[in-house]
């Protein structure tokens, strides 16, 4: 084993066990039973159909819910004892979408991605804190990155989905995470605004070695961004593998009910699927 | 492309605006006193020496009553626009959330037992303090879902707690000896009567404490308003922060209420109009609101007091007058502004 496998296990990433959680109210488990891996510097897909949890193992990754069984882990550490902003520090979430209220610019919102960096004991002052040459270096590299700066003195309210979205993304770029988390993230958008958030994601991985975790209900998508996909069938983990591994014609077939096609990308290493009429 | 008044020109203007409204109300009133008198009797006052009438009405009246204002409206600009960011909505104010009913309840409650009703006075304070508690704390257990405030809920049981409270008010009106009657109409429909130094300072120092409070939260209320998910992502407890600009506003509400009744609008327009003209950085929007909230309130009194002098108007019939149809306006100019954006 090299120095750098060693390292890469001792850092661990992310480690679920028999993970639970159910939604208050409800009897359902949204997640159950559910043991995965990430390993630092991977791309994962989380795939399944709709209802299967996908995005409740996003906010428990996230920390944005806490599971009622089993244990979440990031980097051997519990992740209810990282307080929420050492975790901020290191996980970037972008959203299916947000709902804008007020007029903030572009560079507003991006700047908001640097509030868990800015140094304070307490909390109280920390928004007054004067914005270091690092932070105006993150804002400006993320709006180049996401091509924002023509836009990035508009108010949010007077772009289109797609440029809100990639200014979500922007702002978890200033956030200079070691695990990037996206949710849906292009659901709502044309084949341009896909394909520049999912390059500056892959650019990320490949660059500077974060760890991507993706939530999609498209398979397709999952399969030519993803490295690893983990299928998801109610609540549990059904898949774990390569896109080849995972998407094959009898799993899906059984698991959504509908008859599909699986065969190869004409241009990509990957996996396609099609449906069957 | 967003056009804004930068900071510093904000406030110098907003620095301007308060100067001048407190020059102008200084001068005028039912006793006329030329400008160029102030500073002779300025000094008459700071030596000690006996005053004259006119300084007695400028230092002993009209100062410690444009100080109160412009606490007010000071305090109520905040207040609602903080209210506004923790609701994530531009019409929310504390007479939204039934805040200001319920703390309109506690003091003609507190009045009607202690029989010192618009008298400013800590009776009335500690009563209308606990009205606007009380509002909280049903606001919280009847909108609180296993420990969450959902921002629908919440409104819905403030418009409901809203309606109740004030029918108990019109209900402990009725028992009012008719004598008493007009001086509480006119306190309910928000009024600043007379002040003293003393209510002013401890006012200023209680409400300074506050407006630092929710001021230090800025940046925080700045993620909340893109929802409690960016906000927990981006390292901001989201529950925590809400809970306690909840009580902070709350407690500045039970303390203007009980000092001026319910004056409106306020708390809707101020932070509405800043936010066209400067942007929504609360860092930036909170303190200019504290400012032109203080000199809009203390342009009110005026013209509540000089309109139809000698009789008084309530400043609440002014606010709402005044600040109704320019909410309509901006409201309209924005539409406008959507529209052709798009």
């Amino acid at each position: 084993m090299s120095v750098n496998e060693l390292m890469e296990q001792t850092r661990a990433g992310y480690q679920l066990e028999n993970v639970g959680f159910r939604y208050p109210g409800r009897t359902e488990w949204a997640v159950r039973e559910l043991t995965l891996a990430i390993t630092p510097g991977d791309v994962v897909g989380i795939i399944g159909p709709n209802g299967s949890g996908k995005s409740t193992l996003l906010k428990l990754l996230a920390g944005l819910l806490r599971p009622q069984q089993g244990a979440v882990q990031l980097d051997g550490r519990l992740l209810g004892h990282y307080t929420i902003r050492a975790l901020a520090q290191r996980v970037a979430v972008v959203p299916q979408s947000v709902q804008f209220v007020f007029p903030f610019t572009v560079r507003e919102i991006v700047g908001m991605g640097r509030l868990p960096h800015r140094a304070a004991r307490s909390d109280w002052w920390r928004g007054w804190r004067p914005e270091r040459p690092a932070d105006r270096g993150a804002v400006q590299d993320a709006l180049s990155g996401m091509e924002l700066e023509p836009v990035a003195d508009r108010s949010i309210l007077e772009l289109s989905g797609g440029e809100r979205q990639k200014v979500l993304l922007a702002r978890s770029l200033a956030q200079q995470p070691s695990i990037l988390l996206l949710d849906e993230p292009t659901a709502a958008l044309d084949w341009h605004h896909q394909s520049v958030v999912y390059r500056r994601a892959r650019a990320l991985n490949q660059e500077q070695g974060v760890t991507v975790v993706l939530v999609s209900h498209d398979l397709n998508l999952a399969a030519l961004f993803a490295r690893r996909l983990v299928l998801l069938d109610r609540g549990r983990v059904r898949r774990v593998g390569t896109p080849d591994e995972v998407l094959t014609q009898a799993e899906l077939d059984a698991l959504y009910a509908q008859a599909v096609v699986v065969d190869r990308h004409p241009s990509a290493d990957a996996p396609r699927v099609t449906l069957r009429p | 492309m967003t056009r804004r008044w930068s900071p510093a020109w904000l406030f110098t203007a907003s620095a301007l605006l308060l100067g001048g409204s407190i020059l102008l109300a200084l001068g005028w009133g039912s006793v006329a006193i030329p400008w160029g008198a102030i500073p002779s009797l300025f000094r008459q006052w700071v030596s000690g020496a006996p005053l004259s009438p006119p300084a007695m009405v400028l230092w002993e009246i009209r100062l410690p009553r444009i100080l109160l204002a412009g606490l007010i409206g000071g305090v109520l600009a905040v207040v609602g626009a903080s209210l506004q960011a923790l609701l994530r909505n531009a019409l929310a104010d504390p007479y939204v959330l039934g805040v200001s009913s319920g703390a309109a309840l506690g003091a003609v409650v507190g009045g009607l037992i202690s029989h010192s009703l618009h008298e400013a006075n800590l009776v009335l304070f500690l009563w209308a303090f606990g009205g606007s508690l009380l509002t909280l704390f049903i606001l919280y257990r009847i909108a609180s879902v296993h420990g969450l405030l959902p921002v629908q809920t919440l409104l819905l049981a403030g418009v409901v707690i809203n309606a109740i409270f004030s029918a108990l008010v019109l209900f402990a009106v009725a028992m009012v000896e008719p004598s008493r009657l007009f001086g509480l109409l006119s306190w309910l429909m928000g009024s600043i009567g007379s002040a003293d130094y003393r209510i002013v300072g401890l006012l200023f120092v209680y409400s300074l404490a506050g407006l630092l409070f929710l001021i230090g939260k800025a940046e925080q209320l700045n993620l909340l308003t893109l929802g409690d998910e960016s906000a927990q992502s981006l390292g901001v407890e989201p529950e925590r922060l809400k809970r306690l600009v909840f009580v902070v506003t709350a407690l500045l509400t039970g303390a203007v209420v009980s000092l001026s009744g319910m004056i409106g609008f306020i708390g809707m327009m101020v932070p509405h109009a800043l936010r066209l003209l400067v942007g929504p950085d609360h860092r930036v929007l909170l303190p200019a609101a504290a400012v032109v909230g203080a000199a809009f309130l203390i342009l009110a009194d005026l013209l509540a007091r000089s309109l139809l002098a000698p009789t008084e108007l309530p400043v609440g019939v002014i606010t709402a007058l005044l600040g109704g149809p320019f909410f309509l306006v901006l409201l309209w100019q924005r539409r406008q502004g959507a529209i052709v954006s798009e």
